[in-house]
């Protein structure tokens, strides 16, 4: 099924702010296995000029995949969330995470287009903390796989 | 402040392999919010089209970029990451589970930013496409 054109270009702003857990940060380093200390330690994390622990490269997807989820399972888009893997996903950031940040994402649907009919929507998410200061942004490529396809 | 890293064009990072089991699939689950069942359910994975139960991309992408930040060592000089996901890392039920393997070598330096491109294979084949890091030296 084709996804809505309409969608390609709206916003959506993420109600309220996520705020960065040094628990959770903690959580997320030690279930991909990374015993930084920056992400683990205050003190280490403040000896490299850091206010808080510091989040992993991959960390804001936390935020970044429930506010795409969000927008995604709109009805109205069309989307088979169910048949949805994970084709691309992407980080650029101005500075990093670190525990204490009280973080709001906007996020844009940049493209929907169909493929071998598989449906594919590009999002990016816009991070930005309590000052408004830009924080990094996450760009995501979901595929919706063809129902009739084999994977193999 | 952590020393600067020496870096020339083709350095070569420190390989390492992650073993990864359905634990740790229901363990990343908990930590990101992702909770999709293929993550974790062999039936409906299988419902789907899927061989058995796959890790999250993200984990996969996660220990990929270990070998970034590990060598970084401050994992703030981490400034931009990106992966496609280009073959699912199939997690059997065998007490064993899949083991990825993960290289890394610098492909540019510019700016005092080094421009790296990572590796990632299970099974033999890679698992990640145009994976691409830019690190901060200074």
């Amino acid at each position: 099924m084709a996804l809505n054109p309409a969608f390609v270009g709206r916003t959506f702003a993420r109600p309220g702010t996520y705020l960065v857990g040094r628990e959770k940060v903690r959580e997320f380093a030690s279930a991909i296995g990374d015993l930084n200390p920056a992400s683990h330690d205050v003190a280490a994390a403040r000896a490299l000029g850091y206010a808080d622990v510091v989040a992993p490269p991959t960390f804001a997807i936390v935020l970044a995949l429930a506010a795409s989820s969000a927008v995604v399972k709109d009805p109205e888009l069309g989307l088979d969330y169910s048949r949805v893997v994970h084709g691309e996903q992407g980080f650029e950031y101005v500075r990093p995470v670190v525990a204490g940040d009280e973080l709001s994402i906007i996020t844009t649907i940049e493209s929907v287009k169909q493929l071998a009919g598989n449906d594919l929507i590009a999002t990016s998410g816009r991070i930005t903390d309590a000052t408004g200061a830009h924080v990094l942004t996450t760009r995501s490529l979901l595929v919706s796989r063809a129902p009739d396809e084999d994977p193999a | 402040m952590t020393a600067p890293l020496a870096v020339e064009v083709g350095t070569e990072l420190p390989e390492q392999s992650f073993t990864v089991t359905r634990a740790d699939l229901v363990r990343y689950a908990g930590a990101s919010g992702d909770f999709n069942p293929i993550h974790w359910n062999q039936r409906v994975a299988q419902a789907v089209g899927l061989p058995d139960v796959i890790a999250h991309g993200m984990l996969t992408m996660a220990l990929a970029g270990r070998v970034v930040s590990d060598w970084a060592g401050d994992p703030g000089r981490v400034l931009a990451y990106s992966v496609r996901f280009t073959r699912p890392v199939v997690v059997p039920d065998d007490g064993v589970g899949a083991t990825v393997t993960v290289s890394a070598k610098v492909t540019a330096v510019e700016d005092d930013v080094a421009a790296v491109s990572v590796t990632a294979t299970f099974d033999g084949q890679t698992v990640l496409g145009r994976a691409t890091a830019r690190v901060r030296l200074g």
